[in-house]
């Protein structure tokens, strides 16, 4: 696996329809070499479709894909050098777990295949590598969710690929295996350094163990950039309200500033052009003070205390509209307490986005 | 449900409570079920059923069939026109059983893996052998190659023989068999999915490795089971077979048809001594039949997650 050189990935206007519904609806994408890039978005967003495209499983309707600038779709999956991931793991059941691994080096050509002594090595050492060594003669029926999967990764990169695409990786795991499995991907991904991709809808997992994020929509991609990026500057009202707790509240822009339910709030317009729009507040960004104090005032309904932030829902005066803050906890709030709540950062996404 | 149910008293019951509890409840009629009487009932007429119309049948076969001794059973199926029987229903079984393999095998991953228009045409046409009645699947037969039929005059011009021959025999046996392994194939595919044959795909595998080694190995018995029912239902054909196959004796009479004319003849030793060949190939697809189940039920348990 040392001295494999990472490959660059390009992807270039690619449209995809099923029918009338289009999975893909121009989607742009540069994926630099041994980078580990997160495909981001809610069920239906396209990623799992762009994912399969890159791996050669679907072809696009219109478009382009390059590896190192070589057309990658005047070739067959099995000859992309792609090593690919099942979200179901899709092990093959009659066969052991030996046999699953060596797969892909049995079915070689003749001419390039390795002799049986060299394929038991290889073998060996990748069980080694997923530490799965000593299930090497159980049948995929016998293992557990975790150790199906790092078998399915194990056997994608038998074939010594350039580039390995992982469709929800975690998805059918539970939420203790999926922590350890994630940041045993992030080693992996060190060590071997290779261009990969993975596809989640979770996220916590992108924001974790990527590089990059690619947040996508509706067959569109929203925004790329890290996960420090995606989080402190959403491009877009989706990304906002996708990624972290968002407060959304319903505000008219007009040349004076902002308005909620008719009442002008002390919020600079930043930018936001005139009309219907939303104001978009992050929980842990509303700064809590003394009643009058802040752009917006309200009374407390109900605290939760969590650990360090206490949680507390506030139903606004300008128009009843209830909200979730989290808080300190160096000042105790009290249902029934009137407070003052100022937005320390906000975004204004026009109401269309 | 009704057996939480049932067990709720004695869980919430405190300990000492519970072993005053329990001689009460052993005592008392089980509620589950039907009463004894009633069990018993139900569980005799099933039996007797079975008896009359199964059991004592084949009985009687072997019966009939043994009923001049062993050594005229043995010599009335070493007749020539037995024995030509026996051959042609052999030979007809290895045509027909073949060509539905190959059919059934590519009808139900055409179904199972790909979509496209006609898909349920072509699921319910696939059953339409099993609810058409088999003498009208031999007529057809006779309409298209019959001396009066469509392509009856170009074939006997190209002295091509097909009806009262075995290619006849064979069309109308086709015909009557091919949903079985269609029908044993289309299902377990279809659980299956596609995932494997793409993983494999996604390793350089050709679409023929793809198929030697994941999508068979996978689908084995179930390709078994639908040729065992096949065979069987090819073998014991009447009524497609009696329509094309014009009874020529030691020529075109298939075992089901010798034991026919036999029986008209009152040989009724050799009728029964052919049938009691066809009973036992009966009695062994049951058997077989079983196993193949069995291996198909630890197919589908191994599959979850």
């Amino acid at each position: 696996m040392k001295g494999s050189i990472p490959v660059a990935i390009e992807v270039r206007n690619i449209v995809k329809k099923f029918g009338a519904f289009a999975a893909l609806d121009g989607v742009d994408l540069k994926v630099a070499n041994g980078e580990l890039l997160a495909l981001l978005g809610p069920s239906g967003s396209g990623k799992t479709t762009l994912l399969r495209i890159i791996a050669g499983l679907d072809w696009p309707d219109s478009g382009e894909v390059t590896f190192d600038g070589e057309d990658a779709l005047a070739r067959g999956a099995g000859e992309r050098g792609v090593g690919f991931v099942f979200q179901h793991y899709a092990l093959f059941r009659h066969m052991t777990v030996f046999e699953n691994v060596a797969f892909g080096l049995r079915v070689q050509p003749r001419a390039v295949r390795k002799d049986e002594a060299r394929i038991r090595a290889r073998v060996k050492e990748l069980l080694d590598l997923v530490q799965l060594d000593w299930l090497a003669d159980r049948y995929p029926s016998q293992l557990s969710g975790g150790q199906r999967q790092r078998i399915a990764l194990a056997r994608a990169l038998a074939i010594e690929p350039r580039i390995l695409l992982l469709d929800e990786p975690f998805g059918a795991l539970d939420a203790k295996v999926r922590k350890e499995l994630r940041q045993w991907l992030r080693a992996l991904h060190s060590e071997i350094n290779m261009t990969s991709i993975f596809v989640t809808h979770d996220q916590e997992e992108a924001l974790e163990v990527a590089n990059r994020v690619v947040v996508m929509d509706k067959g569109r991609i929203e925004q790329i950039g890290t996960p420090g990026e995606v989080y402190d500057h959403p491009a877009t009202a989706f990304v906002h309200g996708f990624i972290g707790e968002s407060i959304v509240l319903p505000v008219d822009v007009t040349d004076g500033g902002v308005r909620l339910g008719g009442k002008a709030l002390d919020l600079a317009v930043n930018g936001a052009s005139a009309g219907a729009s939303r104001l978009f507040v992050r929980r842990h960004d509303m700064q809590v003070g003394p009643p009058g104090s802040g752009a917006l005032q309200g009374a407390v309904q109900r605290v939760r205390t969590f650990g360090p932030i206490q949680r507390a829902e506030v139903a606004l005066s300008a128009d009843k509209t209830v909200i979730e803050i989290d808080a300190p906890r160096d000042r105790e709030l009290r249902a029934g307490d009137i407070v003052g709540l100022q937005p320390r950062r906000y975004r204004i996404f026009a109401a269309r986005d | 449900m009704t057996f939480e149910m049932s067990l709720q008293p004695i869980r919430t019951a405190g300990p000492d409570e519970a072993a005053s509890a329990l001689p009460l409840y052993a005592a008392r009629e089980d509620l589950r079920t039907e009463p004894g009487p009633i069990r018993f009932v139900i569980i005799a007429i099933a039996v007797m059923f079975i008896t009359v119309f199964v059991v004592l049948p084949l009985v009687v076969v072997f019966a009939q069939a043994f009923s001049k001794g062993i050594g005229a059973y043995f010599s009335a199926l070493s007749d020539p026109e037995a024995l030509s029987a026996i051959r042609l229903t052999l030979w007809v079984a290895v045509i027909s059983v073949s060509l539905n393999l190959v059919f059934g095998l590519v009808a139900a991953w055409a179904i199972a893996k790909f979509d496209f228009r006609g898909k349920t045409l072509l699921i319910s046409l696939i059953d339409l052998p099993f609810s058409v009645s088999p003498v009208i699947a031999g007529l057809v037969f006779v309409l298209l190659f019959g001396a009066q039929g469509y392509w009856g005059p170009w074939l006997q011009s190209h002295n091509v023989h097909v009806l009262f021959a075995v290619p006849g025999i064979t069309l109308a046996t086709v015909f009557v068999t091919f949903p079985f392994v269609a029908r044993a194939l289309i299902p377990l595919m279809q659980e299956q999915g596609t995932q494997e044959e793409e993983a494999a795909i996604s390793l350089g595998a050709s679409g023929l490795q793809t198929f030697f080694r994941v999508t068979l190995p996978n689908i084995k018995w179930g390709v078994l089971y639908g040729v065992l029912l096949c065979n069987a239902r090819a073998m014991g054909e009447f009524g497609a077979v009696s329509v094309v196959s014009g009874h020529i004796r030691g020529e075109t009479n298939t075992m089901p048809l010798q034991v026919e004319i036999l029986y008209n003849e009152y040989q009724f030793v050799a009728a029964f001594a052919i049938a009691s060949l066809l009973a036992m190939l009966a009695l062994i697809t049951l058997v077989a039949k079983t196993i193949l189940e069995r291996h198909l039920d630890e197919g589908q348990h191994s599959r979850g997650d």
